[in-house]
């Protein structure tokens, strides 16, 4: 193996010994040697002129670095509510068995490392894992061992994948076992196109005109927020910078939502159409895919794709011969659900902690490397190209009064065809439970953890920004589903995402963890559950960005919709109740010292 | 009419929230005029000797002993009261709670340069020391709170006040910032 000086020269002069690159630079190292060690921190410190905290603090932030090894072989099982409901327990047993060490946790010889992982957009063929990079779906006991037995023998993880899925997946750039599940296609994203006539219709237009276009459509954000796009594209290409940028936002980490894994697989061509779009509309010549590193085995396929589109002239110099030039460059993350926040991603982009940034200046005015910027979702970057051939108005006909066109969701959870539905938005609930085969559910989970919790009475709901806002994920839970243990998962999943920069948000969501697990126990009062509330309302309103704005929502939600699961669980008679046990919180000091607890006389 | 009675404790603290109570200054006077004390370190009175109106507990809980007096004041006061960090978050002693206790108690005891017998100290006179330093309102119900580290002499006198004679609390920036 070559010296740790030599790996580290090499990767860093790779990318030109430039510091925002260090996203790049720490997975190359992390890939060459197992993990980055203090030595190799050292290292890209003193070449890239920083500080040895500026590398950790980049390392510790995100989840699939590491600067201990984690094992030749790493399994990052999926944590998240519907891989729970789907039998991940049996399956994290299964592992633990058959490698002999618990989650965690790596295997003394260092062979194969166990660790859980926050959602990584299989929630429709759960349980799934990714082990170095590939991706293993609807995981079974045997399956399990099968895959223990393999990586035992020293096997390489891509041959371990027996079956592949369908669609591009069986491609030789993929050859992933993931299935695409796209169980409606909808006029917007799934009906036919030829590839290269967006971008020619644009280009045939002022870039003005073109977002007058999106305008008429009536865009808005498909990521959850729904920002009406064609007014991001004129700010961004009004704002004053010696270059523009478009960066594709492919870091669907929102529990539930798998949308955009499927449009990468396969609408590669169309998306990356949209991002020269927007390029020609804000006066950008670099785009800027991030893409999470969950979805790193789209990273090959989705390079030949970009390699195809130059071919063709679609992306390149001097695009459809208009004197348009336009090239897209795959930014890979590193695991970190904050990063799905525009500023955050850009941050990570820049090769630093994914921590949001102050806002104003906003993204349009101040993004990637100070310049302006749009950050566009990537099935809202698919719908420009759909919005180009079709024009705004017949767009527009479609949806509600306040969101047009249609919406994917990805549905997940207690229904019979999980997958992804292309809809009309203003869809009901009702509607979409009826399609997915879920008529049973007692609650449905709309837009993910952040979003929001309904009871059967609000079935009749729509799902648009008017009333229920999605950025896609729809998960919908059974009639025999304990709500309580769905609600603390996700509370889970926002403690461990939380950036820690705000209070409110690092120190809140803790809290509001610790106040459920102590009505979970029974041992709460009416008043723990008011107390809950409010403690809701003031992360909700104090944090600092999005992430701590929304996390409280799978409490607040469940006490709005299904606040007799709350007062079934609390004690009427009394307005206080303690959980705290003496006897249990002076064993260990009590061991350690030699003494005998005695506790009768307190 | 007798005078409203007052108790106080320091739990795990460091006074600072009682020198913080002197801080009143002169008001002193008036207080005395106001209530009467009780068991109290300012009076010095060990035990309670009456039912009291209102307790002012300064620290968290770190030991059984600090569990047992905060227990007892429960009992005998009709309204109790967090005063300071230590009491409402645990503090400066809650440093420790992310590290075991027994790591704690090695490395105070044991591993510690100056000492020298090298015995976790086990009396059973001693208090036995909790996993971790908890808020008094996790132990014991507590009606309310007075933040600060320590919290200023005037947000004292003033929910004093307000609750001897039923007043609406005026808190005005000043007196509840902390940066």
């Amino acid at each position: 193996m070559a010296s740790l000086d030599a790996v580290v020269k090499q990767v860093v002069s790779k990318y030109g010994n430039d510091r925002t690159r260090l996203m790049d630079i720490i997975t190359d190292v992390q890939t060459e040697l197992g993990c980055v060690s203090d030595e190799a921190v050292a290292q890209i410190a003193k070449i890239l002129d920083l500080s040895k905290v500026d590398v950790e603090g980049v390392i510790t932030f995100y989840h699939f670095f590491t600067k201990t090894p984690r094992g030749k072989y790493t399994v990052y099982l999926n944590n998240s509510a519907v891989a729970n409901m789907k039998g991940r327990a049996a399956i994290a047993k299964a592992f633990e068995d058959a490698v002999g060490c618990s989650f965690g946790r790596t295997t003394s010889d260092g062979l194969i490392g166990l660790y859980d992982t926050s959602c990584i957009g299989m929630n429709d063929q759960e349980p799934a894992a990714i082990i170095n990079g590939v991706v293993f779906t609807n995981l079974t006991q045997e399956k399990v061992k099968e895959i223990v037995t393999g990586m035992k023998a020293g096997k390489d993880v891509k041959d371990l994948v027996k079956e592949y899925g369908d669609g591009a997946n069986q491609s030789d750039l993929i050859r992933a076992m993931v299935k695409n599940n796209i169980m409606r296609k909808g006029p917007v994203l799934f009906a036919p196109y030829e590839q290269g006539s967006a971008i020619k219709a644009a280009l045939s237009k002022k870039p003005e005109d073109v977002i007058e276009e999106i305008k008429i459509a009536n865009l808005r954000g498909r990521g959850g927020a729904g920002f009406p796009t064609g007014m991001k594209w004129e700010f961004c290409r009004k704002a004053e910078g010696a270059k523009h940028y478009v960066i594709c936002n492919a870091d669907e980490g929102e529990p539930g939502t798998f949308k955009d894994r499927v449009i990468l697989t396969e609408l590669p061509h169309m998306l990356f159409e949209g991002m020269a779009i927007a390029g020609y509309a804000v006066g950008a010549q670099e785009g800027i895919i991030y893409l999470r590193a969950e979805y790193l085995y789209l990273k090959k396929y989705l390079e030949k794709v970009l390699e195809d589109l130059r071919a063709k002239n679609i992306l390149g110099k001097n695009i459809a011969g208009k004197g348009f030039d336009f090239d897209i460059r795959i930014q890979m993350g590193a695991g970190a659900y904050v990063c799905g926040e525009e500023s955050a991603l850009i941050e990570s982009a820049e090769g630093k902690r994914g921590e949001p940034r102050n806002r104003p200046p906003f993204p349009v005015q101040k993004g990637y490397l100070g310049y302006p910027t749009t950050v566009n979702n990537v099935e809202t970057l698919c719908c420009a190209v759909r919005i180009m051939l079709e024009g705004g108005e017949w767009f527009a006909k479609m949806g509600t009064a306040q969101s047009k066109g249609t919406k994917l969701l990805s549905v997940s959870g207690d229904c019979q065809n999980p997958g992804i539905y292309e809809v009309e938005f203003g869809t009901t609930v009702n509607t979409l439970l009826e399609m997915v085969g879920g008529r049973t559910a007692k609650a449905v989970q709309v837009g993910g953890p952040s979003g929001t919790c309904i009871s059967k009475k609000d079935f009749g709901r729509r799902i648009c920004f008017d009333d229920l806002a999605t950025g896609g994920s729809i998960i919908i839970i059974g009639p025999d589903r304990d709500l309580f243990e769905i609600v603390h998962n996700f509370m889970d999943f926002f403690v461990e995402e939380s950036c820690g920069w705000c209070v409110p948000c690092r120190a809140g969501n803790v809290i509001l963890k610790q106040k459920l697990e102590k009505i979970m126990s029974g041992k709460a009062s009416t008043k723990d559950v008011q107390e809950l509330e409010d403690w809701c309302k003031i992360v909700k309103a104090t944090s600092r960005c999005g992430l701590g704005q929304t996390s409280p929502n799978p409490i607040y939600t469940t006490i709005q919709n299904f606040r007799e699961m709350y007062e079934a669980k609390v004690k009427k008679d009394t307005d206080y109740v303690s959980t705290f046990d003496l006897l249990a919180a002076v064993e260990e000091s009590c061991k350690a010292a030699g003494r005998i607890p005695k506790v009768e006389e307190h | 009419m007798s005078k409203p009675v007052v108790a106080t404790a320091s739990l795990a603290g460091c006074f600072g929230c009682h020198m913080s109570i002197l801080d009143i200054d002169d008001r002193i006077l008036k207080l005395i005029e106001l209530v009467e004390f009780n068991k109290s370190p300012i009076d010095d009175i060990k035990t309670f000797t009456k039912q009291c109106d209102i307790g002012l507990i300064e620290g968290g809980c770190c030991n059984s002993e600090n569990v047992e007096n905060l227990k007892l004041f429960r009992k005998n006061c009709k309204i109790l009261i967090s005063v300071g960090e230590c009491a409402i978050m645990g503090g400066l002693p809650a440093m420790r709670n992310g590290i075991p206790v027994k790591e704690c108690l090695e490395e105070a005891y044991l591993k510690c340069p100056t000492v020298d017998d090298n015995i976790i100290p086990n009396d059973d006179e001693l208090p036995m020391i909790l996993d971790r330093v908890y808020p008094c309102h996790e132990i014991v119900k507590i009606d309310y709170f007075l933040p600060g580290c320590p919290p200023r002499a005037d947000l004292i006198w003033e929910a004093l006040v307000a609750l001897l004679t039923g007043k609406e609390l005026e808190l005005p920036y000043e007196v509840v910032k902390f940066d």
